[in-house]
């Protein structure tokens, strides 16, 4: 049961600097926060949410507020995503909510808007509280349908022969737009 | 050999292999059970802490940079051909934290530590010192084995992050410094795509599972060695491999689970 | 407790028809002998006749297939369970053919650890108690040396030291002139005899050292074939005539064995 001084300083610092690294790993590259970075929880429903994947970022001009929670079907078969964003954001009521694509083909994300706030409540505008839903959603493009209503566009446009319309691939629907 | 005496050579071994996970697994539990009781043995625990933790550090280290020099070098040979090479940074990480940086140290360790290890226990067994203990009402596996086990488990998680850290410093010595790339986007895109949820605990909790298994395998070879030296040597032999296949197999069972 | 008037209980042993079997070799075979109070009894016999075996048996390290052991004519060792066995060797000390120290700790911490586990003492005590030993086994300076440093001679002495520091009521020694030279014997036979008189355990000894079995033992077991020729050493050598045949080509056996 002897040890030595210097075994006892070698091991001492062993594990401080292990813990060490594993708090920068977290914290500094890996953004550990402590409580998390939301605690607030809104819904949104979209007719169509592309490649929204949980824990895909919610941004508000850019910024990035807070992440998906969790995406599920309605019972009118739009898909109901689940928020988790900063507790301390003040979203208006009438804020919207779309699906953007980072780059041509890069990952997708919900971009917040901030609303006028003109809905009015007994202390001033309204804001989103925990549970609550934002009523204006965009739903994702999808590129496939995008070039598929283009090439029938150019189609119907450069040539004047009816019935030559060959459908896109895909159907063409009416995007989510409210 | 003829097919039926080969299916009987198999099952015969397929049920060594069961009575033998039985028997490893009893054997854990006592660890386990004896290793949880006072006295606690910080003494002994703070040399094991070296022999496993502080004596590896040089291999790790120098393995992580190495390993990560390479991932930088790969990385941009392939992120050039998308244009994409800025995200280096991102490539090196993700594959250390997650991955490498988990694995490779769970087999350097088993190299390294785990079959020392195993080796002292099995030529404690040989010298009688392990009897001997046990007339002075001592428990070996409270005085020995578990000290050890305790010491693998607490220094892999850590060494695996040192791994991982010295690696991206690797990668970033190769990718910025050597290979002309951006330091900034280095970093950058590095922090952006490591979430602590999803690649770093998991890379700790492989840390730590690898540590349980070749703790588990290396003790358990060391008091059912042969009290031979071919024992001895054996049992270091067996523990580096055992471990290294069981880090592996179950390096996808946490990726598949943990990845859901 | 008081050292220079250490009360011991000695314990008488008797064993009856004992049965061991390993493999297909038949080690004991109804062997049956009597280890009388506080007196020197010596196991005898060609190798492998199984006198470590029996050692080990009352040790409680390993069990016989069938048959009993009788601790003053009341608990049987073969049946207790492991608390029973616990409290046994509270009052064993056992000095290993190897010494069985443990290579990674000073010779005083070995000395010391049964006390360190077992007592409630100070460091100041355990200290006086441990150079207490040393003195009575005729070690000195030997504090912080490691195992790995002692000569063979220290190493039985810093064994036997460890074994008495509790003041056992029972003494067993596996083989404590193996490795020694002739000098060396002579005192290691000394030493026992002085531990014998000043302790008064009882002092099962192993030994195929022929001549230093006829100087020491009072009571001698002669192992042969399986079974047990026993009785006072003296009465022994003079009525049994295969007692006198074995001890009578001894000589030219040890000389054989201690050839270089």
């Amino acid at each position: 049961m002897r040890e030595s001084p210097r075994q006892e300083l070698w091991v001492g610092a062993f594990v401080f600097v292990g813990l060490a690294a594993i708090a920068y790993l977290s914290i500094a590259i890996g953004g550990l926060r402590a409580g998390g970075p939301g605690g607030l929880e809104i819904v949104a429903t979209f007719d169509e949410i592309g490649g929204l994947k949980n824990r895909a970022r919610v941004v508000v001009g850019g910024v990035k507020v807070g992440q998906v929670k969790s995406v599920a079907l309605a019972p009118d078969f739009r898909a109901r995503v689940t928020l988790d964003v900063d507790r301390r954001l003040e979203l208006p009521t009438d804020s919207s909510a779309s699906i953007l694509t980072s780059g041509v083909l890069g990952d997708q994300y919900i971009a917040l808007e901030p609303g006028g706030g003109e809905e009015e409540g007994a202390k001033g505008p309204k804001f989103l509280a925990a549970g609550d839903e934002i009523q204006y959603t965009q739903g994702a493009v999808i590129l496939e349908r995008l070039i598929g209503k283009l090439i029938q566009n150019l189609g119907s446009g450069s040539s004047k022969n009816d019935g030559s319309d060959t459908g896109a691939d895909g159907a063409i629907s009416e995007e989510g737009s409210e | 050999m003829s097919p039926a005496a080969g299916l009987g050579a198999l099952g015969a071994g397929s049920l060594a292999l069961v009575r033998n996970l039985g028997h490893f697994t009893i054997f854990s539990l006592r660890l386990v059970a004896a290793g949880g009781q006072r006295p606690w043995r910080g003494h002994r625990l703070l040399r094991e802490i070296y022999d496993s933790g502080v004596l590896s550090l040089v291999i790790v280290c120098i393995s992580g940079i190495a390993v990560g020099a390479v991932l930088g070098l790969q990385g941009h040979n392939t992120l050039v051909r998308f244009g994409a090479e800025e995200n280096l940074g991102a490539v090196v990480g993700l594959s250390l934290i997650r991955e490498l940086g988990p694995v490779l140290t769970s087999l350097l360790v088993a190299g390294r530590a785990g079959s020392a290890m195993a080796a002292e226990i099995a030529s404690m067994k040989l010298t009688e010192q392990l009897d001997g203990l046990r007339m002075m009402s001592v428990d070996p596996l409270d005085f020995v084995g578990a000290p050890k086990a305790s010491a693998m488990i607490l220094s892999m998680p850590l060494l695996a992050t040192l791994f991982t850290l010295f690696g991206i410093f690797g990668g970033y010595l190769v990718g910025v410094v050597v290979l002309g790339g951006d330091a900034g986007s280095y970093l950058s895109t590095l922090q952006d795509a490591v979430r602590f949820s999803e690649d770093v605990a998991g890379g700790l909790l492989k840390g730590l599972v690898f540590g349980v298994l070749v703790a588990l395998i290396a003790t358990y070879r060391g008091f059912t060695a042969q009290p031979s030296s071919a024992g001895v040597s054996a049992a270091a032999t067996s523990t580096v491999v055992i471990a290294s296949v069981a880090t592996l197999v179950s390096d996808y069972f946490i990726t598949a689970l943990w990845g859901y | 407790m008081d050292a220079a008037s250490a009360v011991v209980n000695p314990i008488e042993i008797e064993a009856r028809g004992l049965c061991y079997t390993r493999g297909t070799r038949v080690i004991m075979d109804e062997f049956s002998c009597v280890f009388p109070r506080g007196r020197i009894s010596v196991l005898a016999g060609p190798s492998g006749s199984g006198k470590t075996t029996l050692l080990r048996m009352i040790a409680c390290l390993i069990h016989p297939d069938r048959g009993a052991i009788r601790i003053d004519g009341e608990a049987d060792l073969a049946q207790m369970g492991a608390a029973a066995v616990r409290a046994f060797r509270r009052r064993v000390g056992m000095l290993f053919q190897g010494g069985a120290l443990l290579d990674s700790m000073s010779v005083f911490d070995n000395v010391a650890l049964p006390l360190r586990e077992h007592s409630e003492l100070g460091e100041a005590q355990i200290r006086d108690e441990v150079h207490r030993v040393f003195a009575a086994v005729g070690l000195e300076a030997v504090d912080d040396l490691l195992p790995g440093q002692l000569s063979g001679g220290m190493v039985k002495r810093a064994g036997l030291a460890r074994a008495l520091i509790e003041n056992p009521d029972l003494l067993l020694c596996d083989e404590p002139f193996s490795g020694l030279d002739p000098p060396t014997v002579r005192r290691i036979e000394a030493l026992l005899q002085q531990v014998n008189e000043s302790v008064g355990a009882t002092m099962l000894i192993t030994s195929h050292h022929t001549q230093s079995t006829l100087r020491i033992a009072d009571h001698l077991v002669l192992l042969q074939d399986g079974a047990a020729i026993s009785g006072a050493t003296e009465a022994l050598l003079h009525d049994d005539p295969r007692v006198a045949e074995f001890f009578a080509e001894a000589p030219s056996r040890e000389a054989a064995e201690c050839a270089p």
